[in-house]
């Protein structure tokens, strides 16, 4: 760390990281378009770079954050900290613009082209986004800031965004105008997400758990248990989803009685019991080595206080391991939210509805407001459920 | 791992698994080549359909094009992979590997579905934005197992090796790469069995795999088409994860 530290010093560059994405960001820029404009919603348009969308001062503007970000790159005359912190801020008004210019040229584009004519955001918008982001990271990484100013940055972020999102600035663009069609639909269908998601992971825990336990208590079963687990998460998600139709239907028709519970061939029930088998090993596996991680010693100890195993479990072998089990639930809930797109082929719902029925009426845009959401929501889940390991950890181990 | 368990039952229990494996890998080949001969069997099963057997394309057709999606795919996702995992490993590209690791952490969170729909827009529909998007979604293993690899391998052995004299590239070839193997394979393997489940959806953006009779099925209501597809696919899931098994046993060390 001293070595690399004195060797930054005397190179030009000091963070190369973020001059890789600095030149990555501006190639991009050079060869992509920044937005689509479109006779109508279905035909691809015609490609409008970024100098040609973009009005005199954002163009201005967006080579001043450049610049800034150029400086934070090289190792003179800013120390280390002083550029990762430049390059951090930076990325908040590099943010804002990327947003802004796209509305605002939606909105100059518009003004006399006709009604059905639409303006979608092109490749260079989403590079300028996720280079944002990756400066982001990098600075953070770099600063290791405590969890009180990475929270304040994160919340300045996610200010923006909405900002950008709550007025009228966006809502010329194509995915915006697919989201005020559907505006209802998308709400249910949010919903239906995030049922199916939460359907699957509690039946999942209930069942997972003990199962974890067991595996831990009865050495001889986990390699059977594990390995029986193991052939859902090889098998391909539609594929289980198709298989459990036949049965289901079956099932429907020979007790009519689950048939008037929604229990037949498509729809959520097959959608759910994939999920829930998908859920299994993660838990399963992850409830086994939590428990398996806490020391003997421990054990031995928690046994001389004079502890019944019923107490030891709850108050010692429990704690100990809920961080490894949350994270077995961060990962089955990420899976989760991926999978229920895959579910909406078998007529389950949710986000994926939008995917399947964009790709089949070729409308991009229903396309992406299916698939972007999906994303955010998994990511957002990854992220919340990361923290909420952290926080399980005692205190002195964070 | 399994030290406790004495010599013969262990290769009792290997002589087991090779059966096993050996036939899933008879009943793959022959339920390709020989879905025909079963209509009988599935006219009797659905007797409301008109047409209980996929006629579009032959079964191995499509099995050729699904393993050639995912060959295709992960060949380059393991060149680039294990290549980047190398680099921000080496002094020269160390800088780059908290941004490499935390991308391919965050990446592995997007949902495969959502990764395949969105190459659409950037590369229209077919075969295309299918590979793009199994190529892309399985590097992300590849290079986090690469890097978790040449992680493992201790600073004492490295220190010997250099001791010996090795060059940094006899190093690499001769003790990190060995001795990481096991895990990148790992990563491989996540990646490949991954990669099998996205080309069966590859065929709702136009891509053609075992993914298509199972997909045409749903749309059309035809209950055998979906099962002929998912059993095949279903198979050839379980064939591939049993042989990387192997694979990965191959190379363990000290075991």
């Amino acid at each position: 760390m001293a070595l690399a530290m004195h060797d930054g010093s005397r190179r030009m560059v000091g963070n190369r990281v973020l001059l890789t994405l600095l030149i990555a960001a501006v190639a991009g820029a050079a060869l992509l378009p920044f937005a689509n404009l479109s006779p109508n919603r279905l035909v691809s348009g015609q490609p409008v770079m970024l100098w040609q969308a973009l009005s005199a001062w954002q163009l201005g503007g967006l080579t001043l954050i450049g610049l800034a970000l150029l400086l934070a790159a090289l190792s003179q005359p800013l120390g280390g900290r002083a550029s990762s912190r430049l390059a951090l801020i930076a990325t908040l008004p590099l943010l804002a613009l990327d947003f802004y210019a796209l509305g605002d040229y939606a909105h100059r584009a518009l003004v006399d082209a006709s009604p059905a004519a639409r303006v979608s955001q092109g490749a260079t918008f989403w590079i300028l986004l996720f280079v944002c982001a990756l400066i982001a990271i990098d600075a953070l990484q770099r600063l290791r800031l405590g969890l009180a100013r990475r929270a304040l940055y994160g919340l300045a972020a996610l200010a923006i965004v909405i900002a950008c999102f709550a007025g009228e600035l966006l809502a010329p663009l194509s995915i915006m105008r697919e989201f005020a069609n559907q505006r209802d639909n998308f709400l249910d269908q949010l919903v239906r997400h995030l049922l199916l998601v939460a359907g699957a992971l509690v039946p999942a825990l209930v069942v997972g758990l003990p199962l974890g336990l067991l595996a831990r208590r009865r050495e001889r079963l986990r390699n059977g248990l594990f390995s029986v687990l193991n052939v859902f998460q090889t098998l391909p998600s539609i594929a289980v989803f198709g298989l459990l139709i036949a049965p289901l239907a079956a099932l429907g028709k020979a007790l009519p009685w689950l048939g008037d519970l929604g229990i037949g061939g498509i729809g959520a029930a097959p959608a759910i019991i994939a999920l829930v088998l998908y859920s299994l090993l993660p838990i399963v596996r992850n409830t086994y080595s939590g428990l398996a991680g806490v020391p003997g010693a421990t054990l031995e100890a928690a046994r001389g206080m004079g502890m019944t195993p019923r107490q030891i479990l709850w108050r010692v072998e429990i704690p100990l391991a809920l961080p490894v089990i949350l994270s077995g639930l961060r990962i089955v809930t990420v899976q989760a939210i991926g999978l229920t797109v895959v579910a909406a082929l078998i007529g389950a719902g949710g986000f994926g509805a939008f995917i399947f029925q964009g790709l089949g009426q070729y409308a991009i845009d229903l396309v992406l407001l299916g698939a972007v959401p999906t994303i955010v929501l998994a990511v957002v889940a990854d992220f919340a459920l990361r923290l909420l390991v952290a926080l399980s950890r005692p205190a002195d181990a964070r | 791992m399994n030290g406790t368990i004495p010599g013969v039952p262990r290769l009792r229990a290997a002589a087991a698994g090779n059966l096993r494996l050996g036939a899933l890998i008879v009943l793959l080949v022959a339920l390709t080549l020989g879905m025909a001969q079963l209509e009988p069997l599935f006219r009797a099963l659905f007797p409301d359909l008109g047409n209980p057997l996929y006629r579009r394309d032959s079964f191995l057709n499509l099995m050729l094009a699904h393993i050639g999606l995912v060959l295709v795919s992960s060949l380059i996702s393991v060149v680039v992979g294990v290549a980047a995992g190398l680099f921000v490993t080496r002094p020269a590209g160390r800088e780059f590997e908290p941004m490499v690791s935390s991308l391919a952490a965050i990446g592995q969170t997007f949902p495969p579905a959502a990764v395949l729909a969105i190459a659409v827009p950037l590369a229209g529909f077919g075969f295309a934005p299918t590979i793009i998007a199994l190529t892309l979604y399985g590097l992300l293993p590849v290079i986090q197992n690469t890097i978790a690899g040449l992680g493992t391998v201790p600073a004492t052995t490295l220190e010997a090796a250099r001791g010996n004299g090795m060059s940094a590239s006899q190093i690499l070839m001769r003790v990190e790469l060995p001795l990481a193997m096991q895990v990148i394979i790992a990563g491989v393997r996540i990646s490949v069995i991954i990669n099998i489940g996205t080309a069966t959806i590859g065929s709702t953006v136009g891509a053609k795999s075992l993914g298509t009779p199972l997909i045409a099925g749903l749309v059309g209501n035809n209950l055998a088409y979906v099962i002929q597809g998912a059993l095949l696919v279903g198979l050839l899931a379980i064939v591939t994860d049993l042989l990387f098994e192997r694979l990965e046993r191959h190379y363990a060390f000290g075991d």
